[in-house]
This record gives C-alpha cells, sequence and structure tokens, in this order.
C-alpha cells in the first residue's frame, strides 16, 4: 500500500503515519488536534502531496455553516432578478452556488479534502455534517439531485480545542493528537528545513527554544513554526552562534525574539527573568 | 481479547464504542496495523480514543491488558503500594519536631500515615499539573514549606526505551488528563469550555421569517429586514480569594479569567480574603485605594450578572459565623451573612475550589460553604468547572 511517510519537508511521527494511512484506507476523516504551530494545517498539504491528489481546503470561521460546505442557494439574487424579469429566473439551478464538500465529491479524480480549524464554527458545525461525511452524499432540495462522491475523498480535519466536539461525530473520525516534538525529533526537523544550516547555530538556538518553552508563565509557548521562523531570521541575519550562549546574562532575552515571542506579556516577561539573572550574576 | 480490551477501556471511562471497535477491526483487515505491536498500538489509539485527555488513561488501560503491567501509580487502587517505610522516612524529612507533636492531636502515627499515603496518592497526580498541594492549608500537619514531589518516583523505570511500545508505560500525555487539577498548561483547555457556556448568551440571527413577512406586505416588493448579530452578553462577575493559602492558587486563577476577558465583554473581578465582608478590593498591589463596599457591588451590578467565587474555603469556621471572626478586622456581621447577600441578589452563582474534592470534608469551614452555596461548590478541574458551566448556563 503505497501510504503515507515522513518526507524531507516534513517529519512525521510513526503513530501520526499508522493514523493517516489508517483513516486513508478505511475512508474515514482523521481529526487532528494539538498545539498551534506543530503542522496540523501542513499534514493535509502534505498528505495531499504524499498521495498524489490535489488539495482543497476548506478554513472555517466562526460565521461558517455547514450548508456552505455544501452548496449555498442565493435566494436573494434570485429574488431580485425575479423582480427585475431576468429570463435566468426560471431555472432554479442557476443560484446553486456550489460548496468545497460539493467540489471535492464531483472531482473526477480523489482529492484531499481540509477541513481547517473546525472548531470556530458553531457547536453544531459538526453534527450538520455526519451524514455527509459519513455517506459522502449530500441532497439538494432546489433541484432534487443527491450529490454522490465519485471518489471518496481523504477528509482531514483540525481543531483548536476551542470547543468541544459531538461524540456522534467523533466516532466517526480516527484521532490523532500531535504532540510537542521532543528535542530529537526537533533536530530532525530543523534538519529538514534548513539542510545548509550551521550545526552549532542549529544546536545554540534549540537549547535558547527549548529554555524559552520551559519557562512555565509563557502566555503563548513557541511552537515548531514559531522556531522555523526564527531560525530562518537567525540565518538572514547571519548571527554567529556564539551569540546565542545564554549563559551571558546580557543576551537572556533571544536576540531576534519577535518571532518567538508573540505578545508584550512574555517579552516583559523575559526582561525581569534577564534582569532577575543579572541581579544574581553582581 | 480484543472485546475484554474495549471493557476494560469503558471501564477506565474512555467511552469507546461498538462503531469505533468496529472501525479498528476493519483497519486491521485492510493491515494497517501490520502485525507490529507497535502499530496495533498507534492504530488503537487512533480508532479508540477521541479526546486527547483520555490519552492517558488508553495509555495505562493498554498496558494493563496487553503487558500485564502492574497499575502505574496515581490509581486509587495504588494506594497500597507506596511502602510504609518510604513514607516514614517521607515524614520524618517532611516534619519539624513541632509538628510532630501536633501527630499525636491528630490521633497518633497510624493515622496520619493514612491520610499522608491517600494524600501522596492524589498528588501524585496533581503535581503534574503544576499545583502545589501539601502544605497550602495552613492547618495541614505536613508543613508549609519545601515539599517537592517531583523527585520521588515510585516504580517507574529511569531508563525508558524511546520506542513506541514504551510510550504508554511512560504516559506522556498524563497532564492532559481531565480529572486533574488545572496547571498551566491544563488552563487553555479549561478556559474553552467556559467560552461554551459563554455562546449560549443571547442568540439573535439573521431574520429571513421576518423579510418574508415583510417582502409579503409590500406585495412582493423586496424588503431586507436585519437584525443584529448575535453577541455574547454573559456577564461574570468573578469573586477571588487571595492571600494566605491561596497563594499558590490565585495566580493560576487569575490567568485563567484574565485570559477568558477576550470572551466575555462583562468579566469584573474582585479580591477577597478567605470569606467575603462588608469590603472587596480590585487590585492588591493598591489595595487600600480600590476597596469596594459590597454593598456597592450589590448596587452596581445586576443579579443578571454570574457570580463565581473561587478560593479554598479553607479557614475557621469563625470567620463564617461570627461576628468579628475575621482575621483581617473586626466585621459587623458575619461572613454567612455577606454571602446569603451575595449569593441571593445574584441569580446565579457558584465557588470553585482549587483544592480536590475529596480533601473538602477535612475542612469544616469547605463544608460549611458548601452548604451555604446549597451544593454549589466545585473544584477547580476540568470536569469541575464545566459542572459549574452546565449549572451558571442553566
Amino acid at each position: 500500500m503505497a501510504g503515507f511517510r515522513s518526507t524531507e519537508t516534513y517529519i512525521a511521527s510513526r503513530d501520526l503515519e499508522v493514523a493517516v494511512n489508517a483513516a486513508v484506507a478505511l475512508q474515514r476523516p482523521l481529526l487532528v488536534k494539538g498545539e498551534p504551530g506543530t503542522g496540523k494545517t501542513v499534514l493535509a498539504h502534505e498528505v495531499a502531496r504524499a498521495l498524489g491528489h490535489p488539495l482543497i481546503e476548506w478554513h472555517i470561521k466562526s460565521t461558517t455553516k455547514a450548508q456552505q460546505g455544501l452548496y449555498e442557494y442565493d435566494a436573494v439574487s434570485r429574488l431580485r432578478d425575479g423582480q427585475l424579469g431576468d429570463p435566468r429566473v426560471h431555472d432554479i439551478s442557476n443560484y446553486i452556488v456550489r460548496g468545497k464538500l460539493w467540489d471535492a465529491f464531483e472531482a473526477e479524480k480523489p482529492h484531499v479534502l481540509l477541513i481547517d480549524e473546525i472548531d470556530k464554527a458553531d457547536i453544531e458545525f459538526p453534527n450538520d455534517l455526519l451524514l455527509e461525511l459519513d455517506r459522502m452524499q449530500f441532497f439538494v432540495y432546489e433541484t432534487r439531485q443527491t450529490v454522490v462522491a465519485k471518489h471518496r475523498p481523504v477528509v482531514i480535519i483540525t481543531s483548536n480545542n476551542e470547543k468541544e466536539l459531538p461524540d456522534a461525530f467523533l466516532r466517526r473520525c480516527f484521532f490523532h493528537y500531535i504532540r510537542f516534538p521532543d528535542r530529537e525529533t526537533m533536530e530532525r526537523i530543523v534538519q529538514a528545513h534548513f539542510p545548509d544550516i550551521k550545526q552549532e547555530l542549529a544546536r545554540e538556538a534549540l537549547n535558547v527554544f527549548f529554555q524559552v518553552r520551559s519557562v512555565t508563565e509563557l502566555k503563548k509557548k513557541p511552537a515548531t513554526s514559531e522556531l522555523l521562523d526564527w531560525l530562518k531570521l537567525l540565518m538572514i541575519e547571519d548571527l554567529p552562534p556564539e551569540v546565542l550562549r545564554s549563559s551571558d546574562p546580557k543576551t537572556a532575552i533571544p536576540p531576534l525574539y519577535g518571532a518567538l515571542l508573540k505578545n508584550e506579556q512574555d517579552v516583559h516577561l523575559f526582561e525581569r527573568l534577564a534582569f532577575l539573572s543579572r541581579q544574581r550574576q553582581r | 481479547m480484543l472485546a475484554h480490551f474495549i471493557l476494560a477501556l469503558r471501564t477506565a471511562g474512555i467511552p469507546a464504542s461498538i462503531t469505533e471497535y468496529l472501525t479498528l477491526l476493519r483497519g486491521m483487515k485492510e493491515g494497517v496495523a501490520d502485525y507490529s505491536v507497535d502499530d496495533f498500538y498507534h492504530l488503537s489509539r487512533a480508532a479508540l480514543v477521541k479526546d486527547e485527555r483520555h490519552l492517558d488513561r488508553f495509555d495505562r488501560v493498554f498496558g494493563e491488558v496487553f503487558k500485564g503491567l502492574e497499575p502505574p501509580e496515581g490509581d486509587p487502587g495504588a494506594e497500597a503500594a507506596i511502602p510504609e517505610e518510604w513514607l516514614r522516612k517521607m515524614v520524618e524529612k517532611l516534619l519539624t519536631e513541632e509538628e510532630k507533636a501536633q501527630i499525636e492531636a491528630l490521633g497518633g502515627f497510624e493515622k496520619l500515615m493514612e491520610t499522608l499515603k491517600q494524600r501522596l496518592a492524589e498528588q501524585k497526580g496533581r503535581h503534574q499539573g503544576g499545583s502545589k498541594w501539601i502544605g497550602t492549608g495552613g492547618t495541614s500537619p505536613f508543613g508549609a514549606h519545601g515539599y517537592n514531589p517531583e523527585g520521588v518516583r515510585i516504580g517507574q523505570d529511569e531508563s525508558r526505551h524511546r520506542r513506541a511500545v514504551k510510550v504508554w508505560d511512560k504516559r506522556e500525555f498524563r497532564d492532559l488528563d481531565g480529572d486533574i487539577e488545572i496547571g498551566t498548561r491544563n488552563m487553555k483547555l479549561a478556559l474553552r469550555r467556559l467560552r461554551r457556556f459563554a455562546r449560549q448568551g443571547a442568540a439573535t440571527e439573521l431574520d429571513l421569517p421576518d423579510t418574508i413577512r415583510a417582502t409579503a406586505n409590500n406585495a412582493g416588493t423586496l424588503d431586507l429586514k436585519m437584525v443584529p448579530e448575535r453577541h455574547n452578553t454573559v456577564k461574570v462577575l468573578l469573586f477571588l480569594d487571595i492571600g494566605g493559602s491561596m497563594d499558590d492558587h490565585v495566580q493560576v486563577c487569575a490567568e485563567l479569567f484574565s485570559a477568558a476577558r477576550a470572551e466575555f465583554k462583562h468579566l469584573e473581578h474582585f479580591y477577597f480574603h478567605n470569606c467575603p465582608y462588608e469590603r472587596l478590593w480590585r487590585n492588591n498591589r493598591r489595595r487600600r485605594e480600590s476597596e469596594v463596599s459590597t454593598w456597592e457591588v450589590l448596587r452596581t451590578y445586576g443579579p443578571d450578572y454570574k457570580a463565581i467565587f473561587v478560593g479554598d474555603a479553607a479557614m475557621s469556621p469563625y470567620e463564617i459565623i461570627q461576628p468579628g471572626g475575621s482575621v483581617e478586622h473586626w466585621n459587623e456581621e458575619t461572613g454567612q451573612v455577606w454571602l446569603h447577600r451575595l449569593t441571593g441578589h445574584f441569580r446565579r452563582s457558584a465557588w470553585l475550589n482549587p483544592m480536590p474534592e475529596a480533601a473538602w470534608g477535612r475542612y469544616q469551614s469547605a463544608l460549611l460553604l458548601h452548604r451555604l452555596m446549597e451544593q454549589r461548590m466545585y473544584p477547580l478541574t476540568l470536569g469541575g468547572i464545566e459542572e459549574m458551566t452546565r449549572e451558571l448556563s442553566r
């Protein structure tokens, strides 16, 4: 079975590989959770690449309705056309706007469908998609047609855990929780993204990174994506690795910290910690 | 074999159903697991666990069912596994001479052992969550300072292989378990739970029926009717116990709820010490300037505010039922009276207690407040907050 494996640019742990392959083999949606910045959305891109399928992305917002993924009936413009006497008004299908799910179902070849951040939507949203994701078909009331998936798409759903998902929905999914990578995995990830990074710089940067993460009071802990951004900056600035040696109390705030720390409370916290460590040195 | 596994999971409180079981079987038939134990572990986890809070329990059950492992520490049944001798040493290390003298008052060493044993078993799980539990009470015979259970490992091997087979033994997900008390890491999760009850506020939506009606009245000429977008109108009033035994908890609480500010447009907070009396304050550092009379709070905030008290309720009962019982000042009226006024004024109120539920029984004051709150005292755990939000949004 041509399955999903770690690629040069995406390091997947074995359990993630198994979860993806199980979801593909059994044609069930895969629900991925994890800290922000651990590569949930990127996973869908990588799966699409590994399987050689095109990717359809459906980004969910707080106002998104499940129906919008299937189709929308634009009643207002039909009403307006009716009042203006437009001949288009006689065919209702002119006013049916296809959604992402419809696109994925009608496609000539199998697709990967990413439903991104499903927890952003209303609490009933997953329930409204139960049958559609289970049977991979839905009914268009306005035109009395049933849309059935020609090829069942590989569905990947990400969630940031802002809302609890209903049990009935969960029952139909495979589930994977992306754990924060340990040091070893992180080194592999860094290698995958920056093959020509200086070893010493990478090592020092990772030291600083894990130190920053170990500060428990942080509001937003930096995650993989922040680390990669930061490394990119470090490489552009071409900073010598010595700068990162955190044993020097003057540099207890990491250089270019803007990429790692995302709110001012965290930056203040670090300034305070740096100040305290300077005091201790004296 | 597998049916047994599912049953064990269900007993452990993981809601795995027939559907998931069949999925797992189908997955194995399709050869996803590839006859490797590691892959089987991964596959069954992906198929059967749907919530990261259950991952820890799953690991434990998997370990028990497939390896015949000893139940890992932290289990309710594992208390007996803590060696007596080790406990004795612990006690010696922990207690000062003075406190040892108190032991006699508490019913002797044997009884204390029981309590300590129980407490240690509980603490194992809780410490992961980041709350320091022993030593917060002030009345606790175990001393207030310097006890760190992290250094103690029971029945766990030093060197663990990195292989996945060992993952369930390592229980890497343990701090996500829902029954463990909230630490900084679990806080985000708990916060999300508050959001749910916030969403149930006012639900006004775009008014299509009204548009149709208006259009019909208009003899078919389109007349669009708009209604305002729905807003979250839940109002929350927060009373935080501060100082003394709450020192360990209050930062956690404040962080938790200050982050909630984004969600609750109307979030107000006040501090009190041990029990609310006639004065509350908004800012601890400038307590004198920021003091507010409780009457004023009652007048300012309407009964539609949901009042949440956060405190460990560990104090002398006199502080609740006796005029002048407060440890800080002379209070004309008892804490009981003030609490009655507050809970009577606000239609929905609840008390969150950062101490574990099992420990409330040991404080008369906690039981007293529990009764005064009409049983609406909840532990400050994810589960407790969920229960509380359910009660508050009813």
